[in-house]
């Protein structure tokens, strides 16, 4: 994900030999054969039109079939409370998915994470209360920087990393629309870290999309800032000696106010993020953990492969004890450490009222649970991990010029040229 | 507080003497509050009705070592009867707080000009790190000059025996002393400074009072002392009617884009990352939301104008400002405006460079990366305001090309324009025109599947500007970026002929701009021996120069440029008909080369890359070493 966006493998005719089909090695080859036609996943492709899901999407090649509850088949999707169909707009025809599709055709590599979470966006959107025409889609560099250009919403496809200044910009000069950032590990972390800094702290209404692959894609297989440690790639053939970021330890450590984490493998998971993360009022970061199928695949197959998700994975709930493994084992947090710890509640020392319950409001818990990310043998959260209400960035500003305005004689130019110490001359 | 206030009475007064005109340096150490003296003198000055022009130079150290050559601070001023240009080439007074002061600044002081020092500051320790081997108020160096030392810290601290400052409050007032005694030296009145230390230091009494005390006690001492044998007045300068106020560039600056926001019925958005010399538009905006402008102090240089860029893309008129390390910092996006063809103003405060350089400085060398500084094919509009007034003029007209051609539009400005201060003649709001912006409301295409869509590429014939399609538009859904972009559709496209196709055209839109261009004024004969053109802030030396020159017989002209990309259209016949043409800039030859480029003539190049203002008389030599004997 870096700025060699022409290296976009679709119309091949002008790729060196060494990049065409037939390439020198598996990933080269699976990256170049874009063809006019992306192989889609089932549950993705075209027709699929009617604006909701009849199949689900079985996920990239070679991926195991989503686990977690079933979602996203049901003929009406039944919205949470606060989340659109609140009768405003009866008379108005009711969007649908295909709303929300352009006619342009999607790039990206057969297979990639990034149709899942296209898919559910477009899905999501009719969802959610708002005017097609006040949505407007900000990317930066890198695969997932196509995003809007795949959307049919106003959208700009901005430059690396500045996806957040640019939406700084638009939301605050215009806080009626409802902005979304489309953003990668590199794009997001690395070359644009300084901005996700500011703009988490500043709390600009927003929602993040972090599609979090683990590796540079577009520029054909560099590690990314969320490599983890020892990663063999085509820049680091000895191993890469950088320590990873830790995406949600950073959103928190930057003060933000809305931090979840979901997966491409578990689109209706993905889909209440989305519309939780679109009902909070201020930024909200979502890291998605999306395959690279063709440079870093499986990276994150032991917290989506059925096998081993229900013990890697801690499935937050507000309000819930932190359960995982079916039930079968719980975090504790040590009352005199505070470190967590994995409970068993099968062999009778412990019972359920041990487990800690998850908050989302409390900053200290979430902490605790970004942290889970270097332990190895704890589970990783997934779900909302914090949220916290605070004013918005744009609408503080937008408070002092109102204020500003009716303290002021609005629109008194004159006498804003004129200025305080003025003096005259005559004929 | 009741307080024992100068009496200005004039009978009583020595008789001052008429001059037409006048250049005064104050100079000291960065901490003696040279910069707050001399725009308290400034401001007295403009009272006086006066015409002004100043130049605030300062060393880019907060508080330099103290008694160093490299901390000194200084603040120029002309004032005059008639039309002044420029800060002055020869001074006519010195204010000398130290020796280093008078080290750096002596030199330029005119044959016969006054010299005043404080006296307590000339120690040995302050003369060695001076560079002085002897002392220059003892050792018949200065004997050209009517020099007077005087005891200022002395003086001081005795008129504020009984105050309860402590010794280093008590010393801080001593440039007091100076713009009193100044003020009465050229008959300036105190009522101007009174009122600002008054409401400066509403809420410190004792400082206040202090300040006050020393202020009269500078003026008075002028009047009792006995040593000054002449004084001198400046008569009012013959103005054109009208109301006037004094105004720094960053002032007009600001003033000219919230005009613009309210002749064009859009909002400003204004971002920045503080840098100097261009933090001081950004003090301003702030204080103007009353007009709906929003301001944004940026986390740095990329992020203040690709938020900007947003801004424009929602509808607003977005502008940033910096110095030139700024500028190299938001160039990619400034290639992205140029692609998604937005509007956007670039204000650049330039300073010496290259990397920081110069930061306090001015200079005219960021013209090449204005023109130049981004990949790819990227041409922008350029404006340069050639004194600090017209600055105002400038930034007006910058939101009416970039919202009128959605383009990004270059301000070259610099610290001098952008500190430096002179009267201003305050238009009447209803004289300036109205910036006519209409959003694309209309569909204007059909998609691959019969949808009407808007197409962001589809363009005016007379201007081949885009419909600007903003965010909350029913219908106009479409989508931008930094990808090339089909002719009309707005689809992303690789098509070599495509690509061809947008280049030329986003060059030959900017070109149209000329369209708008008035033509050319031309200071002085139509035809002659030597053309001078220049541009940006040299436009006092150089008019100033080739007026002189004029005066004495010469057949020279001038042309100044606030157009620089592009260049108006008739400056190739104009160029045509003089004989040689010389191109003084603060840099080492950047318009020379343009101006070379674009017309095969002999220019010849007078380049002063030295942080400081163009002189008249460098310009005078260098033309008249270009007309034949």
């Amino acid at each position: 994900m870096s700025n060699a966006d022409n290296s976009d493998g679709t119309k091949k005719p002008d790729l060196p030999p060494s990049l065409a089909a037939g390439g020198d090695d598996a990933e080269n080859e699976a990256a170049d054969d874009g063809t006019k036609k992306p192989d889609l996943p089932p549950g993705l492709a075209d027709g699929d039109d009617d604006g909701n899901g009849t199949t689900k999407p079985a996920g990239p090649p070679g991926a195991k079939t989503p686990a977690g509850p079933d979602g996203d088949d049901t003929a009406e999707p039944t919205l949470p409370p606060g989340f659109g169909g609140d009768g405003a707009t009866a008379e108005e025809p009711e969007l649908t998915r295909k709303d929300f599709q352009t006619d342009q055709e999607v790039r990206w590599c057969p297979g990639c994470g990034d149709y899942v979470v296209l898919a559910q966006v477009q899905r999501v959107l009719p969802e959610l209360d708002v005017d097609k025409e006040n949505v407007v889609f900000v990317s930066g560099i890198g695969c997932a920087g196509r995003f809007p250009y795949y959307m049919n919403t106003y959208g700009v496809h901005s430059i690396h990393g500045r996806a957040p200044t640019f939406a700084t910009g638009l939301k605050t000069s215009n806080p009626e629309l409802d902005v979304w950032i489309v953003t990668g590990d590199g794009d997001g972390l690395s070359i644009g870290g300084n901005h996700m800094l500011h703009i988490l702290r500043r709390n600009l209404d927003t929602q993040i999309l972090l599609f979090n692959n683990e590796i540079y894609g577009l520029t054909k297989g560099q590690y990314s800032p969320t490599s983890e440690q020892g990663k063999v790639t085509k820049s680091t053939p000895h191993g890469s000696v950088d320590r990873p970021v830790n995406p949600v330890g950073f959103a928190l450590g930057a003060d933000a106010s809305f931090v979840a984490r979901t997966a491409d493998q578990d689109p209706t998971h993905m889909t209440d993020m989305m519309k939780a993360a679109h009902g909070h009022e201020g930024t909200a970061f979502i890291e998605i953990y999306q395959n690279c199928h063709v440079f870093n695949d499986g990276a994150f197959a032991e917290f989506t492969d059925k096998d081993s998700k229900a013990l890697r994975t801690l499935q937050l709930e507000d309000g819930e004890p932190l359960t995982f493994d079916n039930g079968r084992k719980g975090i504790r947090i040590d009352p005199v450490s505070l470190e967590p710890e994995v409970i068993s509640l099968e062999d009778g020392e412990y019972g359920i009222d041990d487990v800690h319950e998850h908050d989302v409001t409390s900053s200290n818990l979430a902490r605790i649970l970004g942290e889970l990310f270097w332990e190895p043998d704890l589970p990783r959260p997934f779900g909302i991990i914090y949220q916290e209400d605070r004013p918005t960035y744009e609408q503080m500003v937008q408070d002092q010029v109102d204020q500003a305005i009716a303290e002021d004689e609005p629109s008194d130019l004159e006498g804003l040229l004129k200025g305080s110490d003025t003096w005259t001359v005559d004929e | 507080m009741e307080l024992d206030l100068p009496v200005l009475d004039e009978e009583e007064a020595t008789e001052p003497e008429a001059v037409p005109d006048a250049t005064v340096l104050f100079a000291g150490d960065s901490g003696d509050g040279m910069q707050l003296t001399g725009n308290q003198f400034t401001r007295a000055t403009a009272h006086a009705k006066n015409d002004l022009a100043t130049l605030p130079d300062y060393p880019a150290e907060i508080r330099a070592p103290a008694g160093t050559t490299f901390g000194v601070s200084a603040f120029q001023i002309q004032f005059g009867a008639g039309e002044v240009r420029t800060p002055g080439e020869e001074v006519d007074m010195l204010v000398a707080m130290n020796p280093a002061a008078l080290r750096v600044h002596g030199d330029r002081v005119a044959p016969g000009g006054t010299i005043i020092t404080n006296e307590n500051a000339f120690t040995d320790r302050n003369l060695n790190k001076a560079g002085y081997d002897s002392n220059p108020l003892e050792d018949g160096s200065l004997d050209e000059y009517q020099v007077f030392p005087i005891e200022l810290t002395r003086i001081t601290r005795t008129a504020l025996e009984d105050h309860p400052l402590k010794q280093d409050q008590k010393d801080r007032a001593k440039n007091m002393f100076a713009l009193g005694l100044a003020s009465w030296l050229y008959s300036r009145p105190l009522a101007p400074a009174i009122k600002w230390i008054r409401k400066k230091f509403e809420d410190k009494p004792d400082i206040l009072e202090a300040n006050l005390h020393v202020l009269k006690k500078g003026y008075h001492f002028g009047e009792t002392a006995d040593l000054f044998v002449t004084r001198y007045e400046v008569r009012e300068a013959e103005l054109p009617e009208g109301t006037y106020r004094t105004i720094t560039g960053a002032e007009a600056l600001s003033l000219g884009l919230v005009s613009a926001g309210e002749k064009s019925g859009l909002d400003v958005y204004y971002s920045s990352y503080p840098i100097t010399p261009a933090s001081d538009i950004l003090h301003e905006m702030t204080n103007h939301k009353q007009f709906g402008v929003k301001t944004v102090q940026a986390e740095d240089e990329i992020a203040a104008v690709t938020s900007a860029l947003g801004a424009s893309f929602g509808g607003k008129i977005g502008v940033t400002a910096t110095s030139g390390p700024g500028v190299a910092l938001k160039t990619e996006a400034i290639g992205l405006g140029v692609i998604t063809e937005l509007p956007l103003i670039v204000i650049n405060m330039q300073r010496g460079g290259p990397s920081t350089g110069l930061p306090t400085k001015p200079e005219q060398s960021d013209l090449l990366q204005a023109l130049y500084g981004r990949n790819g094919d990227a041409p922008a509009a350029i404006l340069a305001p050639h004194s600090p007034s017209d600055c105002f003029e400038v930034a007006f007209e910058a939101a009416k090309i970039a919202t009128k051609y959605m383009t990004p539009v270059f301000i070259m400005a610099d610290g001098y324009l952008g500190q430096g201060a002179e009267p201003w003649r305050v238009p009447d709001p209803s004289d300036l025109p109205e910036i006519d912006v209409e959003f694309a409301s209309e569909t204007n295409g059909v998609d691959g599947e019969g949808r009407e869509i808007f197409q962001p590429y589809v363009r005016d014939d007379e201007t081949l500007s885009r419909g600007w399609a903003v965010p909350g538009t029913p219908d106009l859904e479409h989508q931008i970026g930094g990808l090339e972009k089909e002719h009309e559709t707005g689809h992303v496209s690789y098509d070599p002929e495509n690509h061809q196709k947008m280049t030329e055209i986003r060059a030959e839109k900017v070109q149209r701009i000329t369209q708008d261009i008035p033509s050319t004024e031309i200071n002085g004969p139509e035809s002659g021996d030597v053309l001078v053109i220049g541009w940006g802030s040299t436009k006092g030396a150089i008019d100033t120069a080739v007026n002189r020159m004029q005066a004495e017989g010469d057949a020279a002209s001038s042309v100044h440029l606030r157009h620089l990309s592009p260049l108006p259209a008739d400056l190739d016949e104009i160029v045509a008909r003089f004989d040689r043409v010389l191109v003084p800039e603060l840099n080492n030859g950047q318009l020379l080369r343009v101006l070379r480029d674009r017309y095969a003539r002999p220019f010849e190049g007078l380049n002063k890359i030295q942080g400081q203002p163009l002189q008249a008389r460098e310009v005078v030599d260098a033309a008249r070493s270009l007309i034949p004997a």
